[in-house]
């Protein structure tokens, strides 16, 4: 995580700058406050030091029953497969586990387990967005639970692990390092170039 | 005539409620007595309906959600044939006095707009392409037939909204944030983190679309317009955006939206955010057919994700010779550039294409240029069954000399 840190400090050097002048007193008094309680209630978002992770967790064990139930239809019966999701508009659901090693040949075979660089996302995603048709149906211990089945089914954690806010943030992923930022540069003909902000981590 | 009767009289006797309120609405404007001014409200002929139609003997159209670019003329896209990807999930339909969007996370006052509130703040109109980064894609259209195929997942509309720095001025940015990451309210709540300088510089909240309300497979009543940028990034229904100190790492930007180049070994680049130069002619193109040798204007679009659009070239001879095509005027920045070019088919093979250059002297590349940035010969892009985003080669169309017009990109 300090390497990631250290990566963004250009990009937000830069923006704290542009972000002082932002920081002024309204001109409109447009809109009313947000409460706290507004706040958590719409606020689901999980940044990849899992800040915003909520109390629960769960074990492999316990997600194996989830997944089952509310997973295996559309990603397989042990998540390696992948299948249909019998819903025209996105009709295949893709495998989550297994992939490692396959990145840089002809056939890469992008998952959780060889392709997502944090476990936050994986949280954030199962908690936002699955299962399809009943998105954000899942109790926080729940997720916790799924997200470790997995995690125990790509072999980073064992089957009774229990899961939560504070370690699921320093699960090491294996792909964690398999990214390189796109920064903005000259991909086509040489040329003017458009700017070295460093924007991206 | 009998039966027109009814609608006739139905008419004038609306006419005649209108016109009064009229009457009315002036009167009390300008203090006159009743009857002192009579207006004529002219006459509609029968059949007009209120909301507008085009022509029965027109009938360009979507399939599969991509826009029919062999029909297009002029920049904007009309409304009803925007693209429209929505990874699968059906635009929410949400009441607009209902809506609320939440600005919240690093700033001094977070805060909740009613839609009704955000029209009453000063608002801007852009014209602006949204393009899919995976537009073009070689493994679902290199063997497409039509431009529509290849060419359909954008689209350029004029968007009325809301500037995002001036909602972030009533919110107070504090130090320290430098990405916010904007939430639809679409059923997975896709959410995307985009860097605060954007965000400042030219990001629109807009509620307006071609001088009506937004679409609802475009995001009504509000969405981001993210200008060039790739089109994962104008997030839909906006619901929430919340100042952050780093990308928050969702799914759309940490796994999907990331290219796995060969020349990387295994290596992925992420946030690839601008939309390259890219130029395609949509007439004549892939399926059409030209009935007779003679005189056809060439006519296509140019675009860039980093700026105006500074020259089209046109070739008519597979590339050995190019001219310069004319820009309809105004050429505007992160938009679509309509050009045209005179030609005269003389009967014989021929392969048209055009080239473009954006204001930064980035040069569309071909296949095999892209093929080198990748670290892959050409043919790759032919057979691969990986993601190619980003994908904005010279686009090549074959007229052969009976007149049909075929996709030449990997021929």
């Amino acid at each position: 995580m300090r390497c990631f840190l250290n990566l963004l400090v250009p990009a937000m050097t830069v923006a704290m700058n542009v972000a002082c002048v932002a920081a002024q007193t309204p001109t409109y008094n447009m809109g009313r406050t947000a409460s706290q309680e507004e706040i958590r209630a719409w606020d689901i978002s999980i940044g990849p030091e899992g800040k915003e992770l909520p109390p629960g967790s769960g074990t492999a064990k316990e997600g194996a029953q989830v997944y089952a139930q509310k997973c295996a239809s559309c990603h397989g019966p042990t998540g390696a497969e992948g299948g249909s999701s019998g819903d025209p508009g996105r009709p295949f659901s893709p495998p989550l586990v297994g992939g490692q090693g396959t990145l840089n040949t002809p056939k890469p075979l992008r998952t959780v387990e060889s392709y997502w660089p944090f476990a936050t996302t994986v949280w954030d995603y199962i908690n936002r967005g699955m299962p399809r048709r009943q998105e954000g149906s899942l109790s926080a211990n729940e997720v916790y639970a799924v997200t470790a089945y997995l995690f125990y089914k790509s072999g980073l954690i064992q089957e009774g692990d229990v899961l939560d806010a504070q370690n699921l943030p320093k699960i090491p992923m294996p792909n964690r390092n398999g990214f390189i930022p796109a920064k903005p540069e000259r991909w086509w003909k040489p040329g003017i170039p458009s700017g070295d902000r460093s924007r991206t981590p | 005539m009998k039966a027109k009767e009814p609608g006739r009289r139905r008419f004038l006797k609306e006419g005649a409620v209108l016109a009064g309120w009229a009457v009315g609405a002036i009167r009390s404007a300008s203090g006159q007595t009743p009857g002192s001014e009579i207006r004529e409200i002219p006459e509609v002929p029968p059949g007009i309906s209120n909301y507008g139609e085009r022509s029965r003997f027109e009938n360009s159209a979507r399939t599969g959600a991509h826009t029919p670019f062999q029909d297009s003329v002029g920049i904007i896209t009309p409304a009803a044939l925007h693209f429209v990807n929505n990874h699968g999930f059906a635009a929410p339909e949400i009441d607009p006095r209902q809506h609320r969007l939440m600005i919240h996370g690093l700033v001094d006052r977070p805060l909740i707009f009613t839609v009704e509130e955000l029209k009453r703040l000063p608002s801007v109109s852009r014209i602006h392409f949204i393009e899919c980064a995976g537009n073009s894609a070689p493994a679902e259209t290199g063997n497409a037939q039509s431009v529509q195929q290849t060419h359909g997942f954008m689209s350029c509309s004029e968007w009325t909204g809301v500037p995002l720095a001036v909602l972030l001025k009533e919110a107070g940015v504090q130090k320290g944030a430098s990405w916010l990451v904007a939430e639809g309210t679409d059923a997975n709540k896709h959410s995307k983190s985009i860097p605060l300088e954007k965000a400042l510089e030219d990001v629109l909240v807009a509620y307006g679309q071609n001088g009506e309300a937004v679409r609802p497979d475009q995001g009504y009543p509000l969405r981001l317009v993210v200008p060039g940028w790739e089109g994962i990034s104008n997030v839909k229904w906006l619901r929430r955006i919340k100042l952050v100190d780093q990308p928050y790492m969702a799914k759309m930007e940490s796994m999907a939206y990331t290219v796995l180049w060969p020349k990387l070994e295994g290596k992925s680049r992420w946030f690839n955010f601008e939309m390259g130069p890219k130029s395609v002619i949509t007439r004549p193109s892939g399926g059409q057919r030209l009935p007779s040798r003679g005189f056809y204007e060439i006519t296509g679009l140019a675009w860039s994700g980093w700026g105006a659009i500074r020259r089209v070239e046109v070739s008519t001879d597979g590339g050995r010779t190019w001219k310069d095509a004319e820009l309809q005027e105004p050429v505007l920045r992160m938009a679509h550039t309509r050009f045209r070019f005179p030609w005269t088919w003389d009967g014989e093979e021929a392969v048209l294409q055009s080239r473009s250059t954006d204001e930064q002297g980035q040069v569309q590349p071909t296949t095999a240029e892209i093929g080198r940035m990748w670290g892959v010969n050409a043919e790759f892009f032919q057979s691969t069954k990986t993601r190619v985003n980003h994908f904005n080669p010279i686009q090549p169309w074959k007229v052969t000399r009976d007149g049909s017009v075929h996709n030449a990109l990997f021929s």
